[in-house]
């Protein structure tokens, strides 16, 4: 067999085995989707029924005080939560979520303030370890299925870091870079301002229940604001895995339609090449047995 | 005869829901319970307690553990959130007995029980034994 051949053949086998490889990863990551997103449902009414319950909280109590709802000019650096994923193989998810975080980094140093990198994931985490960058936090093992408890130490260290002052290493503010999953063919990265909340005025029709408070407004409010916080950032976690198994899904999908786009290049220049050296075979035999039938009709 | 419509929900699911007849809920100042045509509460659950639901069909008490978490009512309708929640049913009543015994071992006396202490005693009172 011809070398070129052999070569062509060996090509053609590894290309089949990553393509059943990728073709798993696929099929694995269209599982998760459904699972993410399943989490994504099962967190909605928590997550409703806290914003109704802070929304009547503070929308009867106009005068209402509380360090997480207040603004700190005073303070200059701002915390900035990357959330990112533990594993490659999703195509430019890290690169676009990355990228809106340096954009938004350049924002903040221009305005004068000192952005603060909080990243979440192995991937994020190198990346500005190779670059030398100091982190002030870093999470790992909560992209893939995210618990409410990871959520929790994530808000606490947060939180923590806002009420504190500059000068102990607090933040004066917190924003967070995540990825919102649309649908199955878009996910968009965002950038939200976490921390201090702002409290909008909206005008609706529905008249919220004029609530008592148990023991007192402002122990309603100690405790809800941050489970408030919690639960957003575990909305952003759950939105972001989501998003994160919907990348490597694609990304899959493009790599195994890629292989076997190419085994079939090479199929068709294995074929050629079998051919090729047929004929080469067959024209050896003629000329070969032409060469013999001259020289012994010559030699009589 | 009106009903209340429960809600039972922690951040990852809905643990229950339907209607019931009462709710009873532990805030830190004691115990609440609801009937239909309650006024409008907004309440802090004491972390590691104990919520009570008597469902509107007749069948069985649901006794479920809360840990840190709060509950609203509003036009009969009661939303219990809390950030661990778990059905009496669904405790796992050894690990939640190691967790007292670890519980009472690592309190240096204090006179106060401890969160974690309070959480798996709620936990075995939810599965319906006494501690």
């Amino acid at each position: 067999m011809g070398a070129q051949l052999r070569q062509l053949r060996r090509q053609i086998r590894s290309v089949k085995s990553t393509a059943k490889i990728t073709r798993a990863q696929e099929m694995i990551a269209t599982s998760r989707i459904v699972k993410a997103q399943q989490a994504v449902e099962a967190s909605k009414p928590y997550a409703d029924q806290i914003t109704r319950a802070l929304t009547a909280l503070v929308s009867h109590h106009v005068g209402i005080d509380h360090p997480l709802l207040k603004e700190q000019p005073e303070d200059r650096r701002s915390a900035v939560l990357v959330i990112t994923s533990d594993r490659g193989f999703c195509g430019a998810y890290n690169a676009n979520v990355i990228r809106e975080a340096e954009a938004l980094m350049a924002l903040l140093r221009e305005q004068g303030r000192e952005p603060v990198p909080y990243v979440i994931g192995n991937k994020g985490i190198t990346w500005y370890k190779f670059r030398n960058r100091e982190l002030a936090a870093e999470w790992q093992g909560l992209s893939d299925r995210p618990d409410f408890a990871s959520a929790e130490r994530v808000g606490r260290r947060l939180t923590e870091d806002f009420i504190k002052t500059d000068a102990e290493g607090g933040v004066g503010e917190i924003h967070v870079v995540y990825t919102e999953f649309v649908s199955m063919l878009t996910q968009q990265v965002q950038v939200r301002r976490l921390l201090p909340l702002e409290i909008e005025e909206a005008t609706s029709d529905v008249v919220l229940p004029a609530y008592e408070f148990e023991p007192s407004a402002q122990a309603a409010l100690d405790l809800l604001l941050p489970n408030y916080v919690e639960s957003r950032i575990f909305h952003m976690l759950l939105q972001s895995a989501a998003s994160f198994h919907a990348s490597v899904r694609r990304a899959m999908k493009s790599a195994t339609d890629n292989a076997n786009e190419l085994i079939g290049v090479y199929s068709r220049m294995a074929n050629q090449a079998r051919q090729a050296e047929i004929t080469q075979e067959i024209s050896e035999i003629v000329g070969g047995a032409d060469a013999l039938a001259e020289s012994s009709a010559g030699s009589e | 005869m009106a009903t209340l419509r429960v809600g039972l929900v922690s951040p990852e699911r809905e643990i229950w829901s339907g209607e019931a007849t009462m709710v009873v809920a532990q805030t830190i100042d004691g115990q609440l319970g609801i009937l239909p045509g309650h006024a409008p509460v907004l309440g802090v659950l004491l972390d590691g307690s104990v919520v009570k639901v008597h469902p509107a069909d007749g069948s069985p008490e649901i006794v479920a553990m809360v840990g840190s978490g709060f509950f609203s009512v509003a036009s009969d309708e009661v939303s219990v959130l809390a950030e661990q929640a778990e059905l009496g049913g669904e405790v796992d009543v050894e690990a939640a007995q190691q967790a007292l015994q670890q519980a009472l071992a690592g309190d240096g006396g204090d006179e106060q029980p401890s969160v974690a202490e309070r959480r798996a005693r709620a936990r075995l009172r939810a599965a319906g034994l006494e501690a």
